[in-house]
Parts: C-alpha cells; structure tokens; sequence
C-alpha cells in the first residue's frame, strides 16, 4: 500500500472573477521511500496541490471540492481540523522554498528547533536538549549544540535551510513535501542539500514528494515525476523512461527547452504562447492553444487519462491509440517514441 | 509604505562597508539618552516615594499663607519652596503627589490600550477577511472620536474619577495599536516562518502567541513608551476642564486650572505643574524615539 494516495483531487479558488480550478483531478500515488517529482510551470497547480494535501491551501479563496486524500489508508480530508494539526509536522513535513524567511527571526534556533519536539513528542529538559543536538548534527550542522544558541540572522542560507530541514524531519514524517527547496541556494550549496535530503530520505523511509521546475534536479533526485499543466497531471511515470521516450507533446516541449552539454542546437527550443488563465480553459485540452502537434480534437473534447506504460500515463489524444484510427495519431506516437535525445 | 530613500540608502552604505552598521548600532546602542532617562527615573522615584520625599501636606489649608511665592522671591520662605496656591496649599508637596496621578494614568492606561489594540490587531491581522474588515472599522469608528468627547460625556453622566480618566482614554487610545500591530501582522503574515509554523502543525493560538506577538514588541514598546506622554498630557487637559481628576485630589492638570485666574498675579500656581508636565512629557517622548530609533530604524513613520 503506498503511503500517500491522493485521487481526484480537486480544489477551485473562487475568486470575484470566477471560479479558478487550480487542482483539477489530480491522481498520484507514493510509496515509502520514493521521491515523486512534480514538476510544471508557475500557476499549474504544484504548489496549491502540496498545500491541499496538509489542508493548508489559502482560505477562504481555496477550497477543496472533491477527491481523497490517503495517509497509510487514512482520508484525510475527512479529519478534523484538529486532528490535521497534529498530522501536519508530525506525519506529514514540508520545507518552503525561501530559508531567508522561513524561521522566526526573534527566536534562537534552539527554540525553533525544540518546538516541534516539544509539542508533537512532549519532550523537556536535557532529553530534549540532545535531540535537539542530535537534530542539528544529523543535517551536517558543525558544532550543534553552539548552534542552537545563534540566531537565524548569523546563520547563511544553506545553513538556515538545513535548518528547516531538521525541523522537518524531527518526527519523523511518513511524507516529506519539499517544495523547490533549493531554488534560492547556490549552486554548490544546492547539490549538497539535494544530497542531505536524499540521505534523509533514505535514513527514515521517507515517501517524498519533491516540487520543482528544474528538470535536471528531477533527474538526479525522484524516481517518478508526474508533470502538472493547468491544475492537472498530464503525464506521469518513472523519470528514467519519461525523459527517454516523452509521451506527451508538453512534457516534450518541456525537456526540448533545456540546455545540455554537447549540445548542437543553435537555439533552444521555447514554448510558444503563455501559461492558460486558469479561471477561462478552452474547452478541449488545456494545452492545446500551444501544442505543435494540436488536432481538430484536442479544441473539442479534454483527452482522457490514458495508460501508456509501465506505471506511466498520458492525458493526450495522441497517446490514446489505435482508436479512432487516425493516420496522423499514429504517426505523432511513432515520433514520441523514437531515438532518445543526446 | 516603501522605506524613505535615506534608510535604502543607508543600507547599501551598510552593505558596503562592512565594520559601519557596527559601529554604528554600538553608538546608537549603548549612548543612552541620560537626560531624558534621568528625569523620567526621577519621576517614578518621586511618584513612589511621595509620602517620604513630599515637604508637606498636599492637602493641608492655610489661608493665612495663601499665594506665597516662590522662595527666591523676597515674600518666599524656606516653608514652601514653590510658593503656596489659593488655598495655601504647598506646590511643592501637590506637584509631588500629583506625580503619581499622572504616571498612573499614563501606566495604566496605555497598558490597557495596549492590551486591548494589540489583541485586536492581532486577531483582526491572522484571521483577515471578514474578521479583519468587522475589526478595522470598528478601529477607524473609534479613531474618529474625541477623547475629551467621551471624557466629558463619562464625567457628566457617571462623574469625574480616576477610572473615568483611565477607562476613557483608553477606550479611544487601543484604535492605534491595533491598527500598527495588524499592519504588522500582515506583513508577517507573508513571511514563511508563519506557513512553515502552521505546516508543523502549530495552533493559531501558538502562532499568534509564539510567533507573531513576539515579532511586534518592538514597535509595541515604542508605541507604549511615545503614547505615555501623550496620555499624561490628554489627562491634564480633562482634568484641566474639570472632566478629569476631581479636587482636591493633588492632578497637575487641576493644579493649573486652579491657578488659571491668577496667572497675571501669582503666575507660580499654573507655572510650576505646567513645567512639570512639560518637563515628564518631553522626556517620555525623547525616551520613545530613541528607543525607536534602536529598536527599529525603519519605523520612522510612528
């Protein structure tokens, strides 16, 4: 059984200009010890999702309208609000993306840190105190127990975000949620947290869902990534097959984009067009305005999720194949499924 | 609100060279403001030593040495330093029991707007929405009224006292902390500290306790310290008008009312609570922007 199970899930945000369905159906499964990427634009629903599953989505805008939300079986959306508290932090952690902001600047880290561990496992005094050390010293933090008396502002990001990361894990959680949590890092410091969570991951069997736009760090990082386009998964399955042979043509798209050594393009590869206002769709599939390989169909009518694989899916009419039997279906499939890219 | 050129700039400087906010923060840090801290020290010794401290009797009549002045006047004597009121009451012995009048109301009653704004602002800033709408014009309805207004009101109807003061002032004075404190609020309300504390599962009373309030002490306590003056001044002027403090209580606002008619000819009766008032008020105001200006630089605007 995996860990966390999310179907159907869907949460609109209404707005005075209209109802927005920033998640729209959104399916996925994750077992212990997986790293699912979910990765997208800005405004496909990544982040809204994430927040959606610890019932922490914006409110009173955002509201969850439908689908289930499975902790080891447990519906969570049917939990008190209550009872989500002592799930979120506890069962389920999450790392923002800015480490500039994401601890309390009055407070020591040792305070920050003791919080969680006091509130989730009643812990005090000196068997406090060491977990706290053992914490800090656990996520590559020199001297731990120094530390825990600075303050946020003597710390460096990467340091502030390893932090967090602690925090995080303190529990520890069944389901980690790292939502781009190396986007404001350097380079160098980045590659060393990608590490360190990876290590976590595996230390405590942690189903982890990992939130990004950087392509190249889904590769290093998950096993699955499920690619979101306007509120919904478009493609999904295991990285190594996806970035082989992409089914759908935005995924495609997505990894034409991306620079690579060796490389004998003269220019890269953009998407043409914007993202979609969320809150007026076209009727057929979301990404057909920008789609190269758009058909009559795909203005009319919204592609089905379609398996193509292995544990893969595609939401595109030009997965679903043979029916109807079209000649030029069958000859975009032919070229999604040719000769891996260099 | 975007920061005034003269803060971006200093904090480039800042950034620039490095040992500069240093030095800089040290100067501001530790040269405390000796004059105005000595007299609002003084202030509070006198207020709570009084019965010790105090020459005579505030309250004892002579009218035999009624209007005495001054002792540095040739008609003075050693027997009351600040000369005498109508009734011959020593100045000297009513302007130190009316020390205590005035810091307690300013105490007090900023203590209890504060209280009360903070809480408001608080809740009115976490919850937003319709919360924050209900509150924030309940906030502006109350920033609109006079406080002499309600003051004069409360004296007519329930008549002048101590509690009248306090509650009266106070009633009108929260509006301003809540609105600083929820526009605090907001702001931090962006920072991921507070999602990231919700996403660890903290209650909304943790996060407004344990992360939020904490965040605004800062512009509270200046808040607190600048507004004491101004509550003592709004004191004197009630009792000044006979809404405030009633006789013969020792108020330095009375006090001057009480000396009104005789400016021209025994002018020590107004003067000397006047100088008073002024003397505190200045202090407290003094006191309040350097701790501003320690505090938080970039809360110019309070």
């Amino acid at each position: 059984m995996p860990v966390l199970d999310v179907r159907d899930l869907r949460t609109h945000l209404i707005t005075r200009w209209g109802t927005v369905k920033a998640v729209d159906g959104v399916s996925f499964t994750v077992d212990e010890g997986e790293t699912l990427g979910l990765v997208g634009e800005s405004g496909s629903g990544k982040s809204m999702t994430c927040l959606s599953i610890l019932r922490l989505a914006p409110r009173p805008a955002a509201r969850i309208v439908g689908g289930e939300v499975r902790l080891d079986g447990d519906d969570l959306l049917r939990k008190t609000g209550r009872e989500m508290q002592r799930i979120r932090g506890k069962k389920i952690a999450m790392i923002l993306q800015d480490p500039m902001s994401s601890l309390n600047p009055v407070f020591s880290i040792g305070m920050q840190v003791k919080e969680p561990l006091a509130m989730h496992h009643g812990l005090r005094g000196r068997a406090l105190f060491s977990r706290a050390v053992d914490l800090l010293a656990s996520v590559g933090i020199s001297s731990p127990a120094d530390r825990l008396l600075a303050f946020p502002h003597q710390l460096s990001g990467g340091m502030r975000q390893r932090v967090v990361g602690a925090m995080a894990i303190s529990a520890p959680p069944r389901v980690l949620i790292a939502d781009e949590p190396t986007t404001s890092l350097d380079v160098t410091i980045q590659a060393q947290y990608l590490r360190l969570l990876k290590e976590l991951q595996q230390r405590h069997r942690l189903a982890m869902i990992f939130v990004t736009h950087n392509l190249g760090i889904v590769a290093r990082v998950c096993d699955r990534v499920a690619v979101m386009y306007a509120g919904r998964i478009v493609e999904a399955g295991p990285v190594e097959q996806i970035f082989r042979a992409p089914a759908h043509p935005y995924t495609k798209a997505l990894l034409e984009s991306v620079p690579r050594l060796g490389d004998t393009r003269e220019w890269l590869t953009a998407i043409d067009g914007q993202p979609p206002d969320l809150a007026a769709l076209p009727p057929g599939c979301a990404f057909a305005p920008r789609c190269t390989s758009v058909m009559e169909r795909c203005r009319v009518d919204a592609p089905p999720e379609v398996i193509v694989g292995e544990g893969r899916t595609s939401r595109c009419w030009l997965s679903v194949a043979p029916s109807p039997p079209r000649r030029d279906a069958g000859l975009a499939l032919g070229s999604s499924d040719g000769p891996p890219r260099a | 609100m975007s920061p005034p050129p003269e803060i971006q700039a200093g904090v480039v400087a800042d950034v620039l060279s490095a040992p500069a906010p240093d030095s800089r923060v040290r100067r501001r840090g530790l040269s405390l403001p000796i004059v105005p801290l000595a007299i609002v020290v003084t202030f509070v010794v006198v207020a709570a030593l009084a019965p010790l401290i105090s020459p005579g009797d505030p309250y004892e009549q002579s009218l035999r040495s009624r209007f005495t002045p001054p002792v540095w006047d040739e008609r003075g004597t050693w027997k009351h330093v600040l000369g005498t009121d109508r009734l011959g009451r020593d100045l000297l012995s009513r302007i130190v029991w009316g020390s205590r009048v005035s810091l307690a109301a300013g105490v007090l009653t900023v203590l209890l707007a504060t209280v009360v704004g903070a809480a408001i602002g608080l809740v009115a800033g976490y919850y937003g929405g319709r919360v924050d709408a209900a509150l924030m014009r309940m906030t502006d309805a109350t920033m609109s009224f006079p406080v002499v207004l309600l003051a004069l009101i409360l004296a007519v109807t329930v008549g002048p006292s101590f509690v009248n003061v306090v509650v009266a002032i106070a009633v009108i004075l929260w509006a301003r902390y809540a609105r600083v404190v929820r526009g605090q609020v907001l702001s931090l309300m962006t920072l991921d500290f507070i999602v990231q504390a919700r996403l660890a599962g903290a209650s909304a009373w943790r996060i407004i306790t344990r992360h939020l309030l904490p965040n605004t002490l800062n512009t509270v306590v200046v808040l607190l310290t600048l507004q004491i003056g101004y509550v003592i001044i709004v004191e004197a002027s009630l009792s000044f008008l006979g809404a405030g403090i009633p006789p013969p209580m020792p108020a330095w606002g009375t006090m001057i009312a009480e000396g009104r008619e005789f400016v021209t000819s025994a002018w020590w009766v107004s003067f000397f609570p006047g100088l008073a008032i002024l003397l505190v008020v200045l202090a407290f105001n003094l006191l309040g922007d350097w701790l501003r200006d320690t505090l938080d630089p970039k809360l110019r605007q309070l």
